[in-house]
């Protein structure tokens, strides 16, 4: 899913002072932090837990030829179906051959990000499937046809009335006609509308939280248990998956599970964690007849051997999205694509391409918050500047600022150079500034200005100082 | 021992009195401060923007100007983080300049960590009459472990009362050339950063970064509140009376 005609700037602009949008935010995102932090300061192994993933997923990445072999060997000797795709479009069409060959009608869904990355929704709904969320989070945006703004929490940007109204317009026409004001009532009534779809679903659509080489399981984690549903009530179930998201065995994924609860929702363990292992056997009460998984690689393949490679350590929890005071500013949509914060601003340049998404390195302050707080320890500010070091490489950086950084380097580079013209500078902006300590206006300074003052200086430079006091004292 | 300052590009250009500060502090715990004349800024500017050849050539004027000293030590842990984690990496396919960039890297500081974890100063004598609350700058914290240091020695200022304020390690939106290439957001991030200063009592916020002093304090100007922001370690070198940051000199 692409974003439409409008920049970044242009979203940033109207999310800013969208005041629903800005409640929404301040409520979620300071609530899930201060709930990770508790739980972090309970667990004293959790800084061993972090080294414990990152050592787990470096291994991973090291060897993943050889792990995915295993898995799809395993999955096969369960029964059940890998294929494999190198694009989003190969993605779509996989699955809409399996939905084809099921004969199916209806297709419902848990939560995947890797299937909002290969759009999969979109094409479904084209080739006239009948298409339903049950994350609850992921049902309200498909009513409100609108993208998921967090990779956790895809409606954190809406307000409980907008929900409301929502469910107003889409669920009185099947009978419920009372206007819900409480969330607990809106998630009763959801669950009570989705019930029937679970049972009329011939395909069910998951992600995969993580995958297991040694087993060919796939686990997922939900709040809701709509996951399973999902997957064991209809006749055919389909995972999609990234390929990164493999690991050794099951033992190892439990690491990963107790970093996932805590950094995404700040929760000790998810409600429901559920291991799928092949299509349903001949002893089976329930599940599926059919079990596929299609490894999505769309670009991952090739971050594998680059700068990039510790992006594949990311596990999709979203805590570097609850840290980060940009994503927190403007929340997801203004991002233009389905990974927002610092994990989609690193993400959708290299999915994408470094020149269709310019703003989204450049739009961090480097502050750091997100890699102090990834389970993964992935370092996402270091990886933003070398996405900026490519830009600058490749032109992309535009020309003002290239100009600038020139006129400035080369004073920078010359100190003596440097220090006689800071010393004719300095004290003329200082004067400027006398009156009231500051400016309030500067020629080629709008960025700062419009909203700031600027310091004055003091007078003239330390340097000058220094080497006059020095005189001095001999 | 003998001590090179990083002056800093703010310090120098905008607030010489934050390089005098540390002078003093350096100096009143024994050290031999001196300040290379080839200096000029650490070169973030380029490096932040993707420009590393122009982040190399000026790291390797930085290391040519530290070259010899006991300690090189700033009063930013912004600055000082970069020469102690980015340029080593910056010449990581350059065995010579890498192995020089090492040594700077491991004899850089951030001011307040050098006085109290090398030097272990335990208090300076300096006088402040107000409630102070203390920024964590993001570089310094996250980068050069700056937390407790300066609240230690804030805490021994006569006169002094440390309060905190509620997200003390969440970013002013600064950012370097982030905050005049998305003004708006970096305008809504002072914003949350002032309304947590004001909702702690303080009438002074101090800091460890020039950056985002100017950023505070230019804010807090355009708005007109009463609030002084001042340097960390101006206020221990017993300089915090002087003109807060904004304030006219003179005043």
């Amino acid at each position: 899913m692409q974003a439409s005609g409008t920049t970044f700037p242009q979203r940033v602009s109207v999310a800013i002072v969208d005041k629903r949008l800005q409640a929404a935010l301040a409520r979620a995102s300071g609530g899930l932090a201060q709930r990770r932090a508790a739980l972090v300061a309970a667990l004293p192994e959790f800084e061993a837990l972090r080294e414990r993933a990152r050592c787990v997923k470096e291994h991973v990445l090291a060897n993943l030829d050889g792990y995915l072999e295993r898995y799809e060997e395993q999955v096969t000797r369960r029964g059940g179906q890998v294929h494999w795709a190198a694009t989003a479009e190969d993605a779509r069409a996989i699955i809409l051959e399996i939905c084809r060959k099921a004969n199916a009608r209806t297709v419902t869904k848990g939560k995947s990000m890797v299937s909002e990355e290969i759009g999969i929704n979109p094409a479904l709904e084209a080739a006239g499937y009948e298409v339903i969320e049950t994350d609850l989070g992921e049902y309200i945006i498909q009513l409100a046809k609108e993208p998921p703004s967090h990779i956790i929490m895809p409606a954190v940007h809406m307000t409980r009335q907008q929900v409301g109204d929502l469910f107003d317009e889409h669920h009185r026409p099947l009978g419920y006609t009372k206007h819900l004001t409480e969330v607990s009532e809106m998630v009763d009534e959801a669950r009570q509308v989705l019930r029937g779809h679970y049972f009329r679903a011939d395909v069910g659509i998951t992600g995969g939280n993580f995958l297991v080489a040694e087993t060919g399981s796939s686990i997922i984690v939900t709040n809701e248990g709509n996951g399973d549903l999902t997957q064991t009530l209809a006749r055919v179930h389909i995972v999609t998956s990234g390929i990164e998201r493999v690991v050794p065995t099951l033992e190892d994924a439990t690491t990963f599970l107790r970093l996932l609860a805590r950094s995404a929702t700040g929760q000790e363990t998810e409600c429901y964690t559920t291991v799928s292992t092949g299509p349903r056997r001949a002893d089976d009460l329930d599940g599926p007849q059919e079990y596929h998984v299609v490894l999505v690689d769309n670009g991952r393949s090739k971050m594998l051997g680059g700068p990039f490679r510790e992006m594949l350590r990311c596990i999709r929890c979203g805590a570097c999205l609850n840290h980060c005071p940009v994503y927190t500013s403007i929340g997801g949509h203004a991002y233009g694509w389905v990974y927002p914060g610092p994990m989609g601003s690193v993400l959708t340049p290299l999915i994408n391409g470094i020149d269709k998404a310019y703003d989204l390195p450049n739009a961090c302050t480097l502050n750091g918050r997100c890699q102090a707080v990834c389970p993964v320890k992935i370092p996402l500010p270091g990886l933003l500047r070398e996405l900026r070091r490519q830009q600058f490489e490749s032109g992309l950086t535009p020309a003002p600022i290239r100009w600038a950084l020139q006129v400035w380097a080369a004073l920078a580079k010359r100190a003596r150079l440097y220090h006689w013209a800071t010393r004719i500078a300095i004290p003329l902006l200082s004067r400027l500034g006398r009156r009231r300590g500051a400016l309030s206006w500067l020629p080629l300074a709008g960025g700062w200005t419009g909203t700031r003052d600027l310091p004055a200086p003091q007078g003239g430079t330390f340097q000058q100082a220094w080497r006059k006091r020095r005189r001095g004292q001999r | 021992m003998r001590v090179g300052l990083f002056v800093t590009c703010l310090a120098d250009l905008m607030r010489p009195s934050v390089a005098f500060a540390a002078v003093k502090l350096l100096e009143d715990a024994g050290c031999m401060v001196e300040v290379p004349a080839g200096q000029t800024c650490c070169g973030q500017p380029a490096l932040n923007s993707g420009d590393s050849v122009d982040a190399r050539a000026i790291a390797q004027r930085v290391i040519a100007a530290f070259d010899g000293f006991d300690a090189v030590v700033g009063p930013s842990g912004s600055c000082m983080g970069t020469l102690r984690h980015d340029y080593p990496a910056l010449f990581a396919d350059d065995p010579a300049w890498r192995a020089r960039a090492e040594s700077l890297a491991q004899r850089s500081h951030e001011l307040l960590s050098f006085l109290v974890d090398v030097l272990k100063v335990e208090r300076v004598d300096a006088r402040y009459d107000g409630k102070v609350t203390y920024h964590d700058s993001c570089a310094g914290l996250r980068e050069m472990g700056v937390r407790d240091q300066p609240r230690k020695l804030l805490a021994g200022v006569q006169g002094l009362e440390l309060v905190e304020m509620r997200g003390t390690e969440e970013c002013c939106g600064f950012g370097g050339t982030f905050c005049v290439k998305y003004p708006e957001i970096s305008t809504k991030m002072v914003d949350d950063k002032i309304a947590h200063i004001e909702a702690s009592g303080a009438g002074t916020v101090a800091g460890g970064d020039l950056g985002c002093l100017l950023n505070i304090a230019g804010r807090i100007k355009r708005r007109g509140l009463p609030v002084r922001v001042v340097h960390t370690a101006e206020l221990l070198a017993g300089m915090g009376a002087r003109p807060s940051i904004g304030e006219p000199e003179g005043s």
